[in-house]
């Protein structure tokens, strides 16, 4: 078996391969890395049509019916649309920043999904440091957002990308203090390996204050309602990609689903279980989670109006932080205490922990500062 | 450390998805926070009082249909109000009831847009506005149904209304009454006490009422300042003194007060249309007899009603000829925006939107 | 019921504290020599027994000889209300004083007077067109207009 070489002090192990796989490391890469690319774009698509038309049911409208069966090609006819419309550079906009931004925005979410496993050692590359993989890759695509909210040259736009840094910079922290719980549980770094510490137990029972706290950051993070701030429709318009039109808007389009899909899909292996699950085959098992993750969010899409910025940056710093690290604080106490594998009495114990500490800040946090004097 | 900053000029609008038509402000922003806004209108004028010259009495009728076209039907009855007035006509009292219990119907119509695109400026992503346009559906039918209509309804005739109600109309109206508690009460189980929302609007864009009253605001925006002033109270026209209802008011002026405000009116507008239709005569004439070529005698007058909006008014000059001489629309929306200015400054460029949001204008009056 | 207050009465009342001030009193309105519009409308506004502390609405008729600026005022706490009326004889360059100062909700109206019938305010913080866009010619609310 081949392995890559990284330098010294830098060698990341792959794990065997799944005996079968035809072919050797190679293949695998070839075939994972076209799997990774259709799945991402098709699913996509699907989850697209999903949140159209779950919405539609909840605001009482059918949504999207007409284009094929059940409005199912509605997404191949958008994307079609996009494809062959105009792309419009603004004069004043720096050209190669806008150009590239896109790209910059796209490429990372892809890259997230190398890690995911999809069944049993079924996935690109079993890190040996996946989440922390994860967690690093994904905040590339700030980047492309800034980058097209700066380049732009427009105002709404700017707001847009300043609003995206930084809510970034700031749910960043507790999202990771979030994933440290379920990595001390677990014991390890590998998406593989915490999939598979989740045997008997998932990690959301073990671990519900580290479940909200990590969908509400991921949320926050990926800007999905109620922190979609940096393309609030009502104030600025679409945000950072106002400027956008064609192609170049549809990869923005793609990058903000891939992202819902990619923090479904790292809830799901992180917190239910991933591929883990009695009669059905794995791979359903996981994709069946990851939808129930999406639909967990279009529901608090369709349920909530959006923040401000003030109140979204004293949610992360008052409110998310120190939660995540009393957290981490009571897991590492208790994997302390029960080296090996915990006791269920944990998991009472861990939701009335988590149910008391957000009563507590429920009632003593403020949410924002409100008016200044001008 | 402070950091150095520059403010900046933001231009929102005219074509904007926030703000309710073709309104624009010129935004001065440090940052994210309003320092100041200079709202520029007009880009909806059609000089609507200037055609009022040029055609008859009656035939004014169709074009305020145009001016607050969120809430037709009251604007048809201000304007009808005041020529009736000039003229000395007298409304049978069965037109007397149709009109309020339409003026009410339209009131609820035009809170539900109000609050539904308040919500929808806050974020709410079209979930409260598509529930509350289910209803507003209903009261369209009905409106449909009275004068063939969905929008621009010119029902209202001097001296009453243009036609007799349709036999279907009664129990139509019976039934969506029946039902409209229940939706008041499911939109407050919804949004009452909805975390983010009252996050996003208690306290925010407060007005004082002695700051509403010298900026000549009206409606919910003044009685959310907790200033119980309500024409249908103060200054019945029509019936309303025949009937019990209460004028809600906020506490403290704020962006949730006048969404709160608007609820509870809406569920007034439901008692006072029952008991205009227990007391409302089944047979006699909807309308006066007016001449056709109407021409009242030398003078002026002033009417004016509560409208969803507020005060809603129309001074009409006449030279004894057939075509109004002068006539003047107190533009409820924008006086409303009088004190915009002040009630944004220092808050985020998003609750702009949500304090914009919550003065529910209507371009068509605001431009004229 | 909102009670029109009788012109007649009020208009004694306003001739007594400013001589001069009140040109004719009818009991509809009240018709303000324009130069002391502020003092009597300010006056109006600020004695407790009267106390019109709002202004339903400023409008303006172009009767060719004349231009009329009507201004309706009520008192929220005693539910009475008054009409007051000023006339402006010039027709190239009317000017009344503003009443911003008094209202806020002037503001608005006063620029959408200057705006379509061309009389000037003066004492408006930012007296300039509203409706129309700078550089409109003429004033189309006029009667003259076309």
């Amino acid at each position: 078996m081949m392995m890559p070489d990284f330098g010294t002090g830098a060698r990341i192990a792959l794990a065997p391969l799944p005996p079968d796989w035809p072919g050797g490391f190679w293949w695998h890469w070839l075939f994972f890395t076209v799997l990774v690319l259709a799945f991402v774009l098709s699913m996509v698509m699907g989850v697209i049509y999903i949140e159209r038309r779950v919405l539609a049911r909840m605001q009482s409208r059918l949504g999207p019916n007409r284009t094929g069966p059940f409005g199912l090609l509605q997404a191949v006819a958008d994307a079609v649309k996009v494809l062959i419309k105009e792309n419009i550079v603004p004069a004043a906009a720096d050209k190669v920043v806008h150009w590239l931004a896109p790209v910059v925005a796209f490429a990372p979410v892809v890259m997230v999904f190398a890690v995911v496993p999809f069944a049993n050692g079924a996935l690109l590359a079993d890190l040996n440091i996946g989440i922390l993989y994860v967690v690093a890759v994904s905040s590339i695509a700030s980047v492309g957002i800034f980058m097209a909210g700066w380049g732009s040259s427009n105002k709404y736009a700017l707001l847009g990308g300043m609003r995206d840094v930084a809510s970034i910079v700031s749910y960043e922290i507790p999202l990771v203090l979030a994933i440290l719980g379920v990595v001390l549980v677990a014991g390890s770094l590998s998406l593989n390996d915490i999939v598979q510490a989740q045997q008997n137990i998932p990690f959301i029972l073990v671990q519900p204050l580290g479940f909200l706290l990590f969908f509400t950051a991921a949320c926050a993070e990926i800007n999905r309602s109620p922190f979609d701030l940096l393309e609030a429709d009502s104030e600025l318009t679409a945000g950072f990609h106002t400027e956008y039109s064609g192609m170049k808007f549809a990869m923005f389009y793609l990058v903000e689903y891939a992202e819902a899909l990619a923090v479904s899909a790292v809830v799901a292996t992180l917190f239910l279980g991933g591929w883990q699950g009695p009669v059905l085959p794995p791979w359903l098992w996981f994709l069946g989670k990851v939808f129930f993750v999406f639909l967990v969010m279009v529901w608090v899409r369709a349920t909530m109006p959006r923040v401000r910025i003030d109140q979204l940056m004293a949610f992360a710093w008052k409110c998310l932080f120190p939660l995540a690290l009393l957290n981490l604080l009571l897991t590492a106490a208790e994997v302390a205490l029960w080296p090996g594998a915990m006791p269920l009495i944990v998991i009472p114990i861990n939701f009335a922990i988590a149910g008391l500490l957000i009563i507590i800040w429920s009632k003593f946090f403020k949410l924002g500062w409100g008016r200044v004097e001008v | 450390m402070a950091i150095k900053t520059e403010p900046f000029v933001l231009n929102i609008g005219p074509v904007h998805p926030s703000t309710h038509g073709v309104f624009r402000m010129r935004a001065t922003l440090d940052g994210e926070v309003v320092l100041d806004i200079e709202p520029v209108i007009g880009y909806l004028h059609r000089g609507i009082e200037k055609l009022a010259e040029q055609r008859t009495f009656t035939g004014f009728i169709p074009l305020t249909d145009r001016l607050d076209y969120i809430s037709s039907m009251s604007n048809n009855m201000a304007y009808c109000m005041a020529v009736e007035k000039l003229a000395g006509v007298k409304v049978p009292e069965r037109a007397q009831y149709l009109r309020v219990i339409i003026a009410e119907m339209q009131r609820i119509a035009n809170h539900l847009i109000a609050n539904g695109s308040f919500l929808n400026d806050c974020g709410a992503y079209f979930t409260p506005f598509l529930y509350m346009f289910r209803e507003r559906e209903k009261v369209v039918d009905l409106f449909e149904m009275l004068s063939g209509q969905r929008l621009t309804y010119n029902f209202m005739r001097i001296g009453g209304l243009s036609q007799d109600i349709p036999d279907e109309f009664l129990p139509a109206l019976r039934r969506f009454l029946d039902k409209m508690p229940a939706f008041i009460d499911e939109y407050d189980r919804l949004l009452k006490e909805n975390e983010v929302l009252l996050a996003r609007t208690r306290g925010v864009g407060i007005i004082t009422a002695e700051k509403a009253l010298n900026c000549s605001i009206s409606g919910p925006v003044l009685r959310s300042t907790g200033y119980s002033w309500d024409l249908r109270k103060a200054d019945p026209y029509l019936l309303y003194d025949r009937f019990n209802f209460d004028v809600p008011v906020g506490m403290q002026g704020d962006c949730y007060d006048r969404f709160r405000v608007r609820m509870e009116e809406m569920r007034q507008s439901v008692r006072i249309i029952e008991q205009a239709l227990k007391d409302l005569p089944l047979k006699g004439a909807v309308r006066a007899d007016v001449p056709q070529r109407l021409h009242p005698p030398k003078g002026e007058a002033y009417a004016h009603i509560e409208s969803p909006k507020g005060e809603l008014g129309f001074h009409v000059v006449s030279d004894n000829s057939i075509a109004p001489y002068r006539v003047h629309i107190r533009p409820t929306s924008l006086l409303n925006l009088t004190a915009l200015r002040e009630m944004v400054r220092g808050w985020k460029v998003a609750d702009l939107i949500v304090i914009f949001g919550s003065i529910d204008i209507c371009l068509g009056e605001v431009d004229r | 019921m909102t009670i029109a207050l009788s012109g007649t009465e009020l208009g004694k009342r306003l001739a007594e504290k400013f001589p001069g001030s009140i040109v004719e009193s009818i009991p509809d309105c009240l018709l303000v020599n324009p130069s002391l519009l502020p003092e009597v409308a300010g006056f109006l506004k600020d004695i407790p027994d009267l106390d019109f502390n709002y202004l339903n609405y400023i409008t303006s008729v172009d009767y060719y000889e004349y231009f009329e600026v009507i201004y309706r005022l009520t008192s929220t706490k005693y539910n009475h209300s008054i009409v007051l009326k000023a006339r402006c004889y010039d027709r190239e360059n009317p000017v009344l004083p503003s009443v911003t100062e008094l209202w806020q909700g002037a503001n608005f109206q006063e620029r959408e007077i200057y705006d379509l019938m061309g009389i000037r305010f003066e004492g408006h913080p930012n007296l300039k067109r509203l409706l129309l866009w700078d550089g409109f010619a003429g004033h189309p609310l006029r009667k003259d207009y076309l």
